[in-house]
């Protein structure tokens, strides 16, 4: 089964947690600014979002990769980056309709979500579920079951 | 590990700025943040220093913890001493600046001297600039925060500036982070203000790292995240309710201080308690609660992030205030509202988001509001020094007014810039300023709950529930319940609390965890991170060293025991209502038990055994 990364920003209370989580497993450093997943605060309207790579499967930046550092894990659905193979071009930020391929200026190459291997270190520490790994085919159902406990069930005139 | 070793010296009379090792020496005995910050506090200052002089000295300093994923990592304390209470001043603030700072590589900045022209400190990992600030002063925190983020164009950027308030040298003027976090307490704004220091503008992508044994470390934050999620406080009344969560529960036990502490009781509590920042408003259906919010690393999100009625009196004609911003925590909702009487959760709402726009303490506002306004019921001031507000008891109006005035330091803001003791002694009634050391009470009131008449008195930066919050044992049973109406074992239990939450102040956490957590749950985060070993005993014993240190710092100021003193309203007039009815505070029983307990002299003095137990310097 595949899993992917769901996410329900109405939960996030910003505390970067998620943040501190993915840094530290991909860094080795408690770090949010190299941190793969993002929390943004958007403090007037009070809401805060959680955003990073939905792992497309015909992706934007594996296509536009000139040196085919790209590449998709089939076991975990993720795009993931070949260090030994990227030169830093960048081409795929520009190819990310969303943003989540990044430069990374101390390493020279791209950053992105590769679901840490099938076990996202963000899930298990978001302390309020705004971030969790389900069946990729059911991101969609607690919505669903959300909008259906709100649907009128009275009985349709006879 | 876990420290990054490094503070950034900031001399602001030359215009200098250098890089100094931490002294680890004291750090293994101070640990950081409030305890470390005071140990520099004290090697470079002298403790009778004038506080809004060049030779006073401003603290930022984090904890060993701060910036790690440990639940509520974020913490940093501002560390100098106060111009409200002359005593050693140490507030601490949430948000975000405080583990940016530590992301851009350092422990610490001590800011020293007085510049000659407003400026900021502009941060950026190693590299350090003063920028002039002539253009950000006179502005508000908020709009100083978004010049800042315009000019520098980075919206990560981590922001912490006083405003208005402090330049007009209102004497509880609060340092505020991140737009509505505050290191609050004790005039520490005032102090930056007074050295034209108007910001500090952080940003950090080092990363923090150093921990000792990361698997040990990671697997104990995974199990203490746990303990604070499963706990009824931590998991749950806290993020529904916030602090708020109390506001009916003290009111209910007789401890609710209103009507600047004549009664123990306010009727108008459920009306801005934080049930009902969840009710649906008449005029547009919303809750005054949109959401909850946290600090940086906190998996507790005690924040509260509201709404004004657009259709209130404060603000129906200022649309800038129509957003969300911070919303209340119960000391400001409980001194804002039930100490002056306001019932009306819009208008101290309102009067919230000013305090957080312009720097100012919400506890020492409202309680000063409070003090002018009996000075008025009783006649003492009028409408004359007011310019025609009539400050009653009860008045949302005056409310909004005052903060109005205090924000921008004009006409009667001044006097109330003064804060609750000086106001009192200038209308020739001290005695109606409930103040300890002339730092204004917090929202317990000690007649209803003994031991925190004594956690006021003795409390290093005057009247503080942040010091030993007994409330937690004599009212919620953490960790185990105490009769709040009677005085025995109380000296003790203040003790411990004091000594605990002095270990808690200086690794970077957060004290509210303490509802959930106790040493126990701290150690071995702490020696999974830290090098060298950390057991519960080195924290309390280093705890009781940063107690009396701080002690030793205010008596070299020249406080003596005759300042650990309650008002005498709270020693003599005796409680009118509720559970507590016919209770003064117990004080005189208290203090000469406590004083024993931490081996001080009859008159509160330190002894030379005490001294040479903690090492304190000479």
């Amino acid at each position: 089964m595949q899993r992917s990364l769901y996410i329900d920003a109405g939960k996030c209370t910003g505390c970067l947690q998620c943040e501190m989580a993915c840094s530290y497993e991909n860094e080795g450093v408690f770090n949010p600014a190299k941190s793969r997943i993002k929390v943004f605060t958007f403090h007037q309207e009070g809401r805060f979002v959680p955003y990073t790579c939905t792992q497309c499967d015909e992706a934007w930046c594996m296509a536009a990769c000139p040196v085919d550092a790209l590449s998709l894990n089939r076991l975990t659905g993720a795009v993931e980056v070949a260090d030994a193979t990227c030169v830093g071009c960048k081409v795929c930020t520009i190819a990310c309709p969303f943003g989540t391929i990044n430069y990374n200026q101390d390493s020279g190459k791209v950053i992105k979500c590769d679901l840490c291997g099938g076990d996202p270190e963000c899930a298990k520490a978001c302390p309020t579920d705004a971030i969790t790994y389900v069946d990729a085919d059911a991101t969609g159902l607690d919505k669903m079951r959300a909008w259906a406990e709100k649907t009128d069930n009275a009985p349709a005139a006879h | 590990m876990a420290w990054a070793k490094k503070l950034l010296r900031v001399n602001l009379t030359e215009g200098s700025i250098r890089e100094e090792p931490l002294n680890m020496e004291w750090a293994a005995d101070y640990i950081g943040q409030r305890g470390l910050g005071t140990r520099y506090l004290m090697a470079e200052t002298d403790p009778k220093c004038d506080p809004l002089g060049a030779d006073n000295k401003l603290i930022f300093a984090t904890g060993p913890l701060t910036g790690t994923s440990v639940s509520t990592g974020g913490r940093y304390s501002v560390i100098t001493k106060s111009p409200l209470t002359g005593a050693v001043a140490c507030s601490n603030s949430g948000g975000f600046i405080g583990a940016e700072l530590k992301s851009a590589g350092w422990d610490m900045i001590i800011f020293e001297g007085k510049s000659p022209s407003p400026v900021m400190l502009h941060l950026v990992n190693d590299e350090a600039e003063l920028v002039a600030a002539d253009d950000l002063w006179g502005k508000s925190v908020w709009e100083t925060d978004r010049l800042i983020h315009e000019k520098y164009q980075d919206a990560q950027m981590r922001i912490a500036a006083v405003g208005r308030a402090a330049e007009a040298g209102c004497l509880y003027s609060a340092i505020v982070n991140d737009l509505h976090r505050a290191a609050g307490r004790s005039g520490v704004g005032t102090v930056m203000a007074s050295k034209n220091l108007k910001a500090v503008a952080v940003r950090g992508t080092r990363g923090v790292g150093n921990i000792k044994d990361p698997a040990r470390f990671m697997q104990s934050v995974a199990e203490q995240k746990q303990v604070l999620a499963d706990n009824a406080v931590t998991g749950q009344g806290l993020p529904a309710l916030g602090t708020q969560v109390l506001m009916n529960v003290i009111n209910e036990i007789g401890a609710l201080p209103a009507n600047n502490m004549r009664d123990v009781q306010f009727d108008g509590a459920n009306a801005i308690s934080g049930e009902a920042m969840l009710e649906p408003r008449a005029s547009d259906g919303k809750p005054n609660l949109t959401t909850n919010a946290a600090c940086f690393g906190c998996t507790i999100a005690c924040g509260r992030i509201s709404t004004i009625d657009k259709t209130h009196f404060s603000v129906e004609n200022k649309p800038q205030y129509w957003g969300n911003s911070g919303g209340l925590e119960y000391e400001a909702a409980w001194a804002m509202g039930a100490d002056t009487g306001v019932g009306d959760i819009d208008a101290v709402t309102y009067a919230n988001f000013v305090c957080n726009e312009d720097g100012m303490d919400p506890i020492s506002f409202g309680a000063t509001v409070a003090a002018a306004m009996e000075l008025f019921d009783i006649g003492a001031i009028s409408t004359e020094q007011t310019g025609g507000m009539e400050l009653k008891f009860g008045s949302a109006e005056a409310l909004a007014w005052c903060v109005d005035q205090v924000a921008v330091g004009e006409g009667f803001g001044k006097d109330l810039g003064l804060g609750s003791k000086r106001l009192c002694e200038k209308y020739g009634h001290p005695e109606l300023s409930m103040t300890v050391k002339g730092q204004e009470f917090p929202a317990y009131d000690p007649r209803g709950i003994q031991g925190m008449g004594l956690t006021y008195a003795t409390s290093n930066r005057g009247a503080c529930h942040l010091r030993s919050y007994t409330v937690a044992s004599e009212v919620l049973g953490i960790p185990e319940k105490t009769d709040p109406l009677v005085t025995d074992d109380k000296a003790a239990l203040v003790k411990a609390f004091q000594d605990a939450t002095a270990a808690v102040d200086s690794l970077g956490i957060c004290v509210f965890t303490t509802f959930a957590w106790t040493l126990d749950n701290v150690a071995p985060q702490v020696d999974a991170a830290c090098e060298g070993e950390w057991s519960v005993e080195r924290l309390l014993e280093a705890g009781e060293r940063i107690w009396n240190l701080e002690r030793d710092y205010n008596l070299k100021a020249g406080l003596t025991g005759a300042d650990d003193r309650l008002p005498e309203r709270l020693l003599k007039e005796a409680a009118k209502t509720g559970p507590a009815k016919g209770k003064v505070n117990g004080l005189d029983t208290m203090l000469p038990e406590y004083y024993q307990l931490r081996g001080w002299t009859k008159d509160g003095q330190l002894t030379d055994a005490v001294r040479k137990q903690f090492s304190l310097p000479a």
